[in-house]
């Protein structure tokens, strides 16, 4: 376990631009804290997320990944979480298949008010991430430091 | 001529990869292809082919070149080492002995490609003769004997022994490195064999096709024959054919950013492929029916044409038994006999 | 089969259709290649048997863009691919006149050989109008017997059903050859640690040579440029030295034709390699039942699929049912 406490997982958060991003930016302001390891990329809405950039991550060295969009209805462009929700459902499964562990992946609705579920939320992602050590089943051994 | 008994083979590999790294036709998730022998691989020296040709040892399907790192604001290249280590190739037919020779004239003529060189210096390789020929082989039309292959050892397998004939320096040195598991052997047993394995290619259906249409000169008359639009039809444009085959050489370069640098690697390509040869201008071949083409004119009239007339085909049958589509070259060649035997 | 052949010639006679698509005889007994026929005279090469496994429907892709109506013939399964193609207005339906063929369960020629025959000169008992119980395989070695159920591609002992979905007519009987759940392996896997399913899936993943077939045959996969082809992108890596890629291309090829793919088992027939494929796929349409409902791809040409479909109560990623 000693090995554990000193990982310090990396993280890629893709956020919706006009939720998710917006809520981290609120968890900012407000100096509520979350882990430097969320290396957080904006997207124009969760649905933009094509399951290669999940794959890429992976291959890059992350240890996590997740995805944050508006709350289901709240979609700035109407049904882009509703697709992105059945899509990823799907793609997680996937990759639980090949086993890489459900706890690395996640999806996550955060509003642009929810300044403190989105720190919370990544609190608990890299935790969880932690726990379960570096991802060592998709990345690419090139890549490696 | 020397033998070593069956029983005594893993011995003997375990006695060569001692020192050296062996190459062998390895079963893995239930398919056989070459890989490096160790204690656990799970040898398969029946399986006549494997899926992947031997070619794969001295010309790999992928490969790092060179990596480019900043330094100091400076370029810096380094190139990957080139082979320096002895290794053992066993186990290899002899179509796949004569996809090598094949793969030499392109690698080893001006401009050398030093990676191959290197490897095809130290590599020995052991062939094997087939004591079961199947009916997708026809190497005997490319004037291969798979009773007799070449190679610097060669091994038969005759009853509760292998016999084993060193044929070149490379083979002699090896055979005196394995003194201890090899005895004198009489050539009686081996001959008897080789008559009885070249009796079974007389009954193959392939082994007696006619190339005598096809040869360097063919090409204006072979290039615009309409036989080409028909044949093609079934083909799905994958690289099948062009991986497994015993002589297809043409590769790609292409760069991978890492985060320490770029690798330039070069992996197989396929004349199959719609970006094959790629260029500004666009492609030079556009349709399906242009590739396909390409790919037998190439195996029996350009490769022909400059290369003294050897056909960079060896029969080893390997994409009779693959394509998707069942559509080979045997087809392609007995479709313009048919057209041409018609004229 | 001579009724197919005469009714063929029939269409072709009336001018109901100018070209048939269909199976041509090979030169082994066991590798029949598709094939546009275009005249009566050239059908005497015509054969259907049971090593007539190839798809035909994603050559009409082709067949579509050709002067005048064509004749094609679809076993049960390749109507649902057939259909995917027409939902997809990939295909165009009166270009077509389709006749539904029977089938018995295809064939296998590895599946042969893995029984350790060789040099075989023909093989008899595959002809779709006999019982398809035993076949008698000859060799340059002797005659060797096998079950014809032994030899059947994997993909017919969990046959979706011998009913044609779409058609202009039918012709020849089928039997049925569902004896398994496809369901089983995925179910296997699942219940596997994920060490255990990591090491099982590089093993199989590690042979893979990027020859492309299995994206080249599938009749789900028919992007003009394949994201994979295109110079565009860095996903255009062809094999690579790292194995990452393989697993990629897997991945995203079975999620690209996820809710689309009709498990016509076409991927898992042409691997050089012999990768269980359609584990893959079965894996998000076996997701797809349990989380959307029971979806079959290519049963219409109409019902929306299930990744271009949502509902307001979807279940969250990670929850289960």
């Amino acid at each position: 376990m000693s090995i554990n406490q000193e990982f310090k997982p990396k993280i890629v958060a893709f956020c919706c631009n006009w939720c998710s991003y917006a809520g981290a930016d609120l968890a900012g302001g407000s100096r509520l804290s979350y882990p430097a390891d969320v290396k957080i990329i904006r997207v124009p809405c969760s649905c933009r997320v094509n399951p290669m950039f999940i794959l890429r991550a992976f291959e890059r060295g992350a240890d996590g990944v997740i995805i944050c969009g508006c709350h289901p209805g709240d979609c700035h462009y109407s049904t882009g979480n509703y697709y992105a929700r059945r899509r990823m459902t799907l793609l997680f499964s996937m990759l639980d298949y090949l086993g890489i562990e459900r706890e690395r992946t996640r999806v996550e609705w955060v509003s642009a008010a929810e300044g403190v579920k989105f720190s919370t939320t990544m609190n608990e992602f890299v935790s969880a991430v932690r726990e379960l050590g570096p991802n060592r089943r998709l990345g690419d051994l090139r890549c490696k430091d | 001529m020397k033998k070593f008994l069956k029983s005594e083979l893993t011995a003997l590999l375990n006695a060569i990869s001692e020192k050296e790294r062996v190459y062998l036709p390895v079963s893995n998730a239930g398919q056989t292809n070459y890989d490096i022998y160790n204690e656990n691989s799970k040898v398969d020296l029946d399986t006549l082919k494997t899926v992947k040709s031997a070619k794969e040892v001295f010309f790999p399907q992928s490969e790092t070149l060179y990596t480019v790192t900043k330094v100091d604001k400076k370029i810096k290249i380094t190139q990957e080492e080139l082979e320096k280590e002895e290794f053992v190739l066993f186990g290899v037919r002899g179509c796949d002995v004569k996809g090598i020779e094949v793969l030499d004239k392109v690698f080893l003529s001006e401009p050398v490609d030093s990676f191959y060189k290197a490897r095809r210096e130290h590599g020995v390789i052991v062939s094997f003769a087939c004591n079961e020929p199947e009916e997708s082989c026809f190497c005997k039309a490319f004037g291969i004997d798979c009773a007799e292959p070449e190679g610097d050892v060669t091994i038969y397998d005759c009853g509760e022994y292998y016999f084993w004939n060193a044929k070149t320096e490379k083979g002699e040195a090896l055979t005196e490195k394995l003194a201890s598991f090899l005895s004198d052997a009489d050539e009686a047993p081996v001959k008897e064999k080789q008559q009885e394995i070249r009796k079974i290619t007389g009954l193959l259906p392939y082994m007696n096709i006619s190339l005598d249409s096809w040869h360097g000169e063919a090409t204006s008359e072979k290039f615009d024959s309409p036989v080409w639009a028909d044949i093609y039809k079934p083909c799905i444009g994958c690289g099948t054919c062009t991986f497994i085959c015993p002589t297809c050489q043409c590769y790609d370069l292409k760069d991978y950013e890492t985060k320490n640098g770029i690798q330039r690697y070069r992996c197989w390509d396929s004349c199959m492929y719609s970006d094959f040869t790629m260029m500004a201008h666009g492609n030079n071949r556009t349709s399906q029916m242009q590739r396909f083409r390409q790919r037998f004119m190439h195996k029996l009239v350009y490769f022909p044409a400059n290369n003294d007339g050897m056909y960079s085909c060896v029969g080893c049958g390997r994409c009779v038994d693959k394509c998707p589509a069942s559509t080979n070259i045997i087809k392609v060649i007995k479709a313009f006999e048919k057209e041409e035997g018609v004229k | 089969m001579q009724r197919l052949i005469d009714r063929m010639k029939e269409l072709l006679a009336d001018g109901t259709v100018v070209r048939v698509l269909g199976w041509k005889k090979g030169d082994l007994g066991y590798n029949p290649e598709p094939h546009f026929f275009n005249s009566a005279e050239e059908l005497d090469d015509f054969i259907y048997d049971g090593f007539c496994g190839a798809n035909l429907s994603k050559y009409m892709i082709k067949g579509s863009n050709l002067e005048g109506k064509t004749l094609i013939l679809l076993k049960p399964c390749d109507t649902y691919s057939f259909n995917q193609l027409l939902k997809e207005h990939r295909v165009l339906r009166d270009k077509v006149y389709i006749i539904g063929v029977g089938c018995k369960g295809k064939l296998d020629i590895e599946k042969i050989k893995a029984q350790g025959i060789k040099g075989i000169t023909s093989v008899k008992g595959a002809e779709i109008s006999g019982k398809c119980d035993e076949l008698t395989v000859e060799t340059v070695y002797g005659e060797k017997k096998v079950a014809y159920k032994d030899a059947m591609l994997e993909r017919c002992h969990v046959c979706k059903g011998k009913e044609h979905k779409i058609y202009d007519e039918l012709l020849l009987d089928s039997t049925d050859t569902c004896d398994g759940d496809r369901f089983t392996d995925v179910d296997i896997i699942e219940g596997l640690t994920p060490e255990e399913k990591f090491e099982y899936f590089r093993k199989e993943l590690s042979k893979c040579i990027r020859c492309n077939a299995c994206r080249n045959v599938c009749p789900a996969c028919s992007c003009r440029k394949c994201v994979f082809d295109s110079n565009k992108f860095d996903s255009e890596q062809k094999a690579n030295v790292d194995p990452f890629e393989e697993s990629m291309f897997h991945i995203i090829r079975a999620f690209h034709v996820a809710g689309r793919c009709t498990d016509c088992g076409e991927c898992s027939r042409v691997c050089p390699q012999g990768i269980p494929l359609h584990l893959f796929n079965r894996k998000f349409i076996k997701d797809i039942n349990e989380y959307y409902g029971e979806y079959i791809a290519g049963e219409d040409a109409e019902t929306k699929g299930p990744l271009t479909d949502y509902t307001l109560v979807d279940l969250e990623p990670g929850e289960r049912r």
